[in-house]
């Protein structure tokens, strides 16, 4: 017990070391990958057959190739920087043996996910990282957070609204969401299963291009369908955000950097049978465009730091997902995002972390305000990522993002649509993301009478550092300026392919000063609102229904609300009283009924009074006496 | 004079009537079961009757047959009427009326 009671202490260190081994790991079998030549980069860990059923076979193989290796590489790197920043975050917490096991199960179920070499390993690894992001969401289940209002003045020192929100509806809302995706995912192996009778890659992948349109479409939108939920696509982004109940290191781990991403690698690794399926192909593009402008208009909208952040991690990975959508021209592209995105984003939400680790827990935007001096290395990194993602030219997101713009132009059609709005978006992320870190670091300070902003411990900072000069350097070091695919791209060219001939670098760099201008555009436009003497509140309040309506965002909650749970209430009301109550208890009563009223008559005859027997006894023989003396 | 075997079995009617009208009127069980003894024995002058004159002797193996049960009936039957008379103090047949339903 005494011994117990240490490693609980220790519980941290030991899930930090672990990922922390996982990650010297990867890099070494990833040292080894790279000496192989590159049509040799694909090595298949044959594993034990995991079960036989029918002609159904299924082993638990494994797989390694750059795409899988890019994939642990960034899971196993990211999650020991954020187990190291757990170390510090969750210091004072009474459970948090318990939050770092979870956390490590997490990282052996992602892990799987992206290691696997068939469907069924992989739905394992996915449904995996599901039940890790319910639990870890739900963790504070007995917390109560406040609600951050959008029109709240600013009373120092008092909550601005007496709204509760919990986490285990949170933590229940994503486990549904994700489940009518993994309900896709099922319905895609069954599927795959019936018409190419495997679920291994190789199998499948290489009997793709046989199957019918139809059929490749069907699987390739089922995939999808469960791409929307995991990684909070439209229709099924509505989770992310009220995921962000979630302890802020599981936000950055789970709901930013690895498991939402899932569905892009799924897309990209299954992405023979989506090029088997042009339909397929542009939902995927015009899903993540629509969801990367969705997502970044209500991320203007929002109040609490954590929900800026979600919608922001739902918009950028609309753009993977256009990215992923569009061939070979983009595969790269999109993956390159992800890789690039896992380093700005966790280092974003680590720094809301740890301006919340500093600012008791507060996540509410107005309360903060000239942070910088106060907290100059979570800011200093915050603003290598808020670089980074705005796509400040040479950081890590100007090269995947335009990567990903360049592409979608090159491919035309519904490319150019996807241009379009992923300009758009380039300007509105600009602009919400500025607001972010000017509202939080800049300007006047806003926060209560009574509190002390401090910056967070060096165990927090650390990984904060790491991340953010990741942010700045990774796209330099994976990418080249010149339209030419990047390091990465040549990486992945062995698995998923490259387009046939790469842009001229000067286009590149026209399709880039469009992106970029745009970027600075909203950047500007948040200077001149957020930085400057100037009374934002009073312009919300002047415009309350509109901002209103984004801070409600956009009021699609309450439509799906209305969809699922009123009519789901009226239906199963119906179903309740008029169907079960009046159709099948009337039938059950009334047969019990027609049964008591003939017993109800049938009683009457038993009097007890013996001598009413005899009578019937001598009624009865003189019956059967006259039957024998009448009888014809 | 000759009685002939239509007297016996008008008789035997009598008899029967008799019983079935004490069975059906009387309320002390005692009554009941005589004239339940008494119906059996007008069956058995029947029986009687028959065999003599048909000149066979099924009728009045038929009857020993009657005699041996309806001993055996008065045995259980005189049984069950202490019994409920020790838990009822009553020998009216009314008041036996458990298996009312």
């Amino acid at each position: 017990m005494l011994l117990g009671q240490r490693l609980r202490a220790l519980a941290g260190w030991i899930a930090t070391l672990a990922v922390a081994a996982a990650f010297v790991v990867a890099v070494a079998a990833l040292l080894e990958l790279l000496s192989q030549p590159a049509d040799a980069r694909t090595q298949i860990l044959r594993g034990y057959e995991w079960f036989v059923s029918g002609d159904l076979r299924v082993a638990f193989d494994l797989r390694w190739d750059p795409l899988s290796a890019t994939m642990v590489l960034v899971v196993t790197g990211v999650s020991s920087l954020i187990h190291l920043y757990s170390v510090g975050y969750m210091e004072h917490d009474d459970r948090r043996e318990t939050f770092f096991a979870w956390l490590n199960l997490f990282v052996a179920s992602m892990l799987i996910l992206v290691l696997a070499q068939n469907f069924l390993v992989m739905f394992l690894g996915w449904e995996g990282v599901g039940l890790c992001s319910y639990l870890l969401v739900g963790f504070w289940f007995n917390r109560r957070l406040l609600l951050v209002n959008p029109l709240g003045r600013l009373v120092p020192g008092q909550p601005d609204d007496t709204r509760e929100v919990w986490a285990p509806p949170a933590a229940k809302k994503a486990f549904l969401a994700n489940r009518i995706g993994d309900v896709g995912f099922l319905l895609a192996m069954f599927l795959t299963f019936a018409t190419v009778g495997s679920l291994d890659f190789d199998v499948v992948f290489g009997k793709a291009g046989g199957l019918a349109s139809g059929t490749a479409t069907a699987i390739a939108l089922l995939l999808f369908l469960a791409c929307t939920g995991k990684s909070a696509q439209f229709p099924l982004y509505v989770w992310l955000p009220d995921a962000m109940a979630g302890p802020t290191p599981v936000s950055a781990l789970i709901h930013a950097a690895t498991m939402v991403t899932a569905g892009v690698f799924l897309v990209a690794r299954a992405h023979v049978i989506f090029e088997a399926s042009g339909t397929a192909q542009t939902v995927v593009v015009l899903v993540g465009a629509g969801t990367a402008l969705l997502a970044a208009i209500i991320a203007i909208g929002q109040d609490d730091i954590k929900k800026i952040l979600a919608y922001s991690t739902i918009s950028q990975l609309g753009y993977m997902f256009i990215g992923v959508g569009l061939g070979p021209i983009g595969y790269a592209a999109g993956m390159f995002h992800l890789v690039t995105h896992a380093f700005f984003k966790a280092q974003l939400f680590l720094g809301a972390g740890s301006v919340m680790h500093g600012n008791d827990e507060d996540t509410d935007i107005k309360h903060f305000g000239g942070l910088r001096s106060a907290m100059p290395l979570t800011f200093w990194t915050t603003m290598a990522a808020w670089a980074a993602i705005i796509g400040v030219p040479l950081a890590s997101g100007w090269f995947s993002k335009d990567q990903i713009l360049d592409a979608a132009f090159e491919h035309g059609g519904v490319g150019l649509l996807a241009w379009v709005v992923g300009v758009l978006t380039a300007g509105l992320t600009a602009f919400y993301m500025s607001r972010y870190v000017f509202l939080t670091f800049f300007g006047e300070r806003r926060w209560p009478e009574g509190r002390h902003p401090h910056e967070s411990p060096a165990v927090m900072t650390l990984p904060l550092v790491v991340l953010g000069f990741l942010a700045l350097v990774a796209g330099l070091a994976l990418s080249t300026i010149t339209g030419e695919g990047g390091r990465i791209q040549t990486f992945l060219e062995p698995v998923l392919g490259g387009p046939a001939e790469y842009e001229s670098t000067a286009a590149a760099l026209a399709l880039s000063v469009v992106a970029t201008g745009m970027a600075a555009v909203g950047a500007v436009v948040a200077w001149l609102l957020y930085i400057r003497p100037f009374d934002w509140l009073a312009l919300r309040r002047r415009h309350a229904g509109a901002w209103r309506a984004l801070a409600d965002r956009l009021y699609v909650d309450q439509v799906y609300e209305f969809f699922t749970v009123n009519l789901g209430r009226a239906l199963a009301a119906f179903l309740a009283r008029t169907v079960d109550q009046r159709g099948i208890d009337g039938a059950v009563n009334g047969v019990a009924e027609v049964v008591g009223d003939m017993a109800r008559g049938g009683r009457r005859l038993q009097s007890g009074l013996v001598r009413s027997y005899a009578l019937g006894v001598l009624g009865g023989a003189v019956l059967i006496v006259a039957f024998l003396v009448f009888r014809p | 004079m000759r009685v002939g075997p239509g007297a016996y079995l008008l008789l035997s009617a009598v008899l029967f009537g008799i019983g079935v009208v004490g069975v059906l009127i009387r309320r002390n069980a005692i009554v009941v079961f005589m004239c339940v003894e008494l119906m059996l024995n007008a069956v058995n002058l029947s029986f009687i009757t028959f065999a003599k004159t048909n000149g066979a002797l099924d009728g009045q193996v038929l009857a020993f047959f009657v005699m041996v049960v309806a001993a055996a009936e008065v045995v259980v039957g005189l049984g069950i009427l202490v019994a409920i008379f020790r838990k009822r103090s009553s020998t009216s047949v009314d008041d036996v009326n458990l298996l009312k339903g």
